[in-house]
């Protein structure tokens, strides 16, 4: 369906040819969001990438820029960020080093013009060098627009900036640019691909999501989880983790403040694996269980279910 | 590749659907979904499914709604639905269909239409049946269905449209000549038609939800929220506590966070200077004084007793919304004496918050002067010139003694008192109702017993706070 395109041998030349690519960078992604990737591109917009805590939603940034072998520029939100912390800065400290320097030499830059009016002539002929790219220290936005190559262009967790930043934002996620007042607009030199993320902690404003796709990562189904680990955990017993999968899954089914995501039960995978276990018991899972949850209320509860959990999770994987 | 195409016709049919369903479609989130379509084309369902939901639902309530209208609008498109419908009623005139079929050559009466549809219904040509049925809901307009009330309204339009009368009044003539052969044919095509009327009822039925499901949901919505809280009826009860959350939801996020607001023309010294130790003082950059809005400090006593009990479900369910999105509100329910359920509500999950409480305390009959005094000598000292105390209830403390000397120190210690009375002012005062004592030490005493003044009390409210 791809054959109109012109970049017919692109790595992003098809939806299977990104899930393949995103597989080979470490990353199993399920159908969407290969297709979302792949829209990006094409449609050249950024993605809003929403999901709980875990699932993967920074590392698929990582790994799309590893895959396609872009630099990855990552900017971290937070309250009270703003564009001189994630577009540009002037270097104070050079400018006043050549203000000084420029205080020496005024006299030699001036030369024998008695008049004012000339004298500032003569420095007018100079032109901004102030405030010129030379004194410019490019933040991770701008820094992502001049990267010749291209780049993948990370803005973590959105939700937790200033509703004026998310404002700031929209220049460029729509239009790949910049505008500095001093020097103009900065255009990208080839647009990067743009993922947001978000763990809504706030609602984002209407005309940031009018801008970008959306993709929301939700928890993997068993099998998704199972290739994810394997992928993850290399070397990991098959049935082991078939018992870990049914484990997680029937815990994200029970009333808990914050069910395990992926990253937990890949850190649990890897436990297991430092500690050659093949089949788990009750003892072991009750002493590791706090790799999986992160709340003692939580603990608690599934506490009480351990034996039946742990029953069911090995007959899922036919042991025992 | 980047130019936007026009928006095909089913395109846009779709889009106009889905802003039906709820979801907020843009013109320029439609110029991307013409673009998508350009892109991954029609032939793969799946990816057309995910690539437009990628490119229209923004929240997870709206993917739902956008796959759910997605499935219905794309099926309907099959014809597949109306052929199946029709295939099974027709099984029992099999037999009969035999018969008759013989006689239908000589048939030479009647009207075009008729003629047509009753020729349509004897071949039993369903693809033809469903063409002509689905050009002649178009021709009825079939997208400005909204109400349920309408089905049969629209299913006549399309019946006629496609000739119903017509052919009725041919078979009146059939029976009219007594023959057996007429007889039987009209026999046999009674059963057809009434085969047709249900395949008819059922696609208007579909049409319905497709197009009106926004609609008749937007309209239901603005009914709860004008309703009388103590006459809501249990089965709105999940849209009630949806519509709640939303609420309150809103309510903080206008509210809860820290605002600053720049006050221009007062420098900060103390800062200006720090900030610019790196160029030794000389001031490149000024900072100006800013000034700190602060979060609102919230209490909230509400009434449980007998009196008030319907509305205090709802009640207390917005104060579990409330209490879920502002971080400095402490609640408290009373009747005959007070306690405080701050904690029950950020605990427990809603339904099982409020029947605790409402086991705790709730149904008996109030007593305000006693449940003030609980709240004097509990409570008292967390009062301070920044809270605002919220009552709501309705005064009616059953003559005993309202304790007015208690609300007068709580309205001297605190901000204000605002008393929110689910009873109309006419009835303030009467009987029981000790309102209009209460009322000189409140600085706002309104009346709220809809979701809408609710919402738009404790808006005001939360304005104020600061």
């Amino acid at each position: 369906m791809n054959d109109a395109l012109p970049e017919g041998d692109s790595p992003l030349r098809s939806i299977d040819a990104v899930e393949l690519g995103l597989s080979q960078a470490g990353y199993i992604a399920n159908r969407q969001i290969s297709t979302a990737i792949y829209m990006a591109h094409h449609l050249q917009k950024p993605i809003l990438v929403e999901g709980p805590a875990g699932v993967g939603k920074t590392e698929l940034a990582k790994s799309v820029a590893s895959w396609l072998k872009l630099p990855l520029i990552r900017m971290q939100c937070y309250e009270g960020l703003d564009e001189s912390k994630a577009l540009y800065e002037w270097k104070y400290g050079k400018q006043l080093l050549y203000t000084q320097i420029l205080k020496d030499k005024i006299n030699y830059v001036i030369g024998d013009h008695d008049d004012l009016t000339m004298a500032l002539d003569k420095l007018h002929s100079f032109g901004d060098i102030f405030f010129s790219e030379e004194f410019l220290e490019p933040r991770p936005l701008l820094r992502s627009l001049q990267e010749p190559g291209g780049s993948v262009l990370l803005i973590d967790e959105i939700d937790k900036s200033d509703q004026e930043f998310e404002a700031f934002l929209l220049e460029i996620l729509s239009d790949y640019q910049v505008t500095i007042p001093e020097i103009g607009t900065v255009h990208a030199i080839v647009p990067p691909i743009v993922l947001l993320t978000s763990n809504s902690t706030r609602d984002l404003g209407d005309a940031l999501k009018r801008r970008c796709l959306h993709l929301h990562i939700g928890f993997p189904d068993d099998k998704l989880e199972a290739k994810i680990i394997a992928s993850r955990v290399p070397g990991i017993d098959s049935r082991l983790l078939k018992q870990l999968v049914s484990f997680a899954q029937q815990l994200r089914a029970l009333d808990l403040k914050k069910v395990p995501s992926v990253s937990e039960t890949i850190d649990w995978a890897k436990i297991m694996l430092l500690l050659h276990t093949t089949v788990l018991d009750v003892d072991l899972v009750r002493d590791t269980l706090n790799v999986l949850l992160k709340f003692e209320a939580d603990i608690e509860v599934a506490g009480k279910q351990l034996a039946g959990l742990t029953h069911k999770a090995r007959q899922d994987a036919g042991v025992g | 590749m980047a130019t936007a195409a026009p928006a095909s016709e089913p395109l846009r049919r779709f889009l106009q659907v889905a802003r039906g369903a709820g979801l907020k479609v843009s013109a320029a989130e439609g110029i991307d979904a013409a673009r998508t379509l350009d892109l991954v084309g029609f032939a793969d369902r799946t990816v057309l499914r995910d690539s437009l939901g990628i490119v229209l639902a923004k929240t997870p309530e709206e993917k739902t709604a956008y796959e759910e209208v997605f499935d219905l609008y794309f099926k309907r498109e099959e014809f597949a639905g109306p052929d199946d419908t029709e295939a099974e009623p027709p099984g029992e005139d099999r037999d009969a269909a035999s018969n008759p079929a013989n006689g239908v050559g000589g048939d030479g009466m009647g009207g075009q239409g008729g003629q047509s549809l009753g020729s349509l219904l004897e071949s039993d040509d369903r693809a033809a049946l469903a063409t002509a049925m689905e050009q002649a809901a178009r021709e009825a307009g079939i997208e400005n269905i909204r109400f349920f009330t309408q089905r049969n309204l629209y299913a006549r339009r399309i019946l006629d449209r496609m000739g119903l009368r017509a052919l009725e009044r041919d078979m009146e003539a059939m029976r009219q000549t007594g023959t057996p052969e007429g007889l039987g044919r009209a026999q046999f095509l009674d059963g057809r038609i009434e085969a047709l009327r249900d395949a008819v009822r059922d696609f208007v039925e579909r049409n319905l939800l497709l197009y009106a499901k926004g609609e008749t949901e937007k309209f239901r919505e603005e009914l709860l929220k004008s309703a009388r809280l103590s006459n809501l009826e249990r089965r709105d009860l999940d849209r009630m506590r949806v519509l709640v959350r939303q609420m309150a939801k809103k309510l903080a996020a206008r509210y809860a966070k820290t605002r600053r607001r720049r006050l221009r023309g007062q420098l900060d010294t103390r800062r200006t200077l720090r900030r610019n130790m790196g160029w030794g003082g000389i001031p490149f950059i000024t900072v100006w004084k800013q000034k700190r809005i602060e979060k609102p400090r919230v209490m909230v006593l509400c009434d449980v007793s007998g009196s008030v009990a319907a509305m205090a479900q709802f009640l207390l369910m917005f104060l579990y919304a409330l209490n879920e999105a502002l971080s400095d509100i402490r609640s408290f329910a009373f009747a005959g004496s007070l306690i405080e359920v701050s904690e029950i509500l950020e605990r427990a999950p809603v339904e099982e918050a409020i029947s605790k409480i409402m086991d705790m305390i709730g149904y008996g009959s109030s007593n305000y002067g006693n449940s003030f005094a609980d709240f004097e000598d509990g409570w008292m000292k967390f009062v301070t010139n920044k809270t605002t105390v919220i009552i709501l209830g309705d005064a009616r403390g059953n003559r005993t003694d309202p304790r007015t000397d208690v609300i007068g120190r709580l309205s001297q210690r605190s901000k204000q008192i605002i008393w929110l009375n689910p009873e109309y002012r006419s009835a303030w005062g009467t009987g029981d109702s000790d309102m209009y004592r209460y009322a000189p030490f409140c600085k706002l005493v309104t009346v709220c017993n809809t979701l809408r003044h609710l919402e738009r009390t404790i808006s005001d409210i939360l304005e104020t706070a600061t």
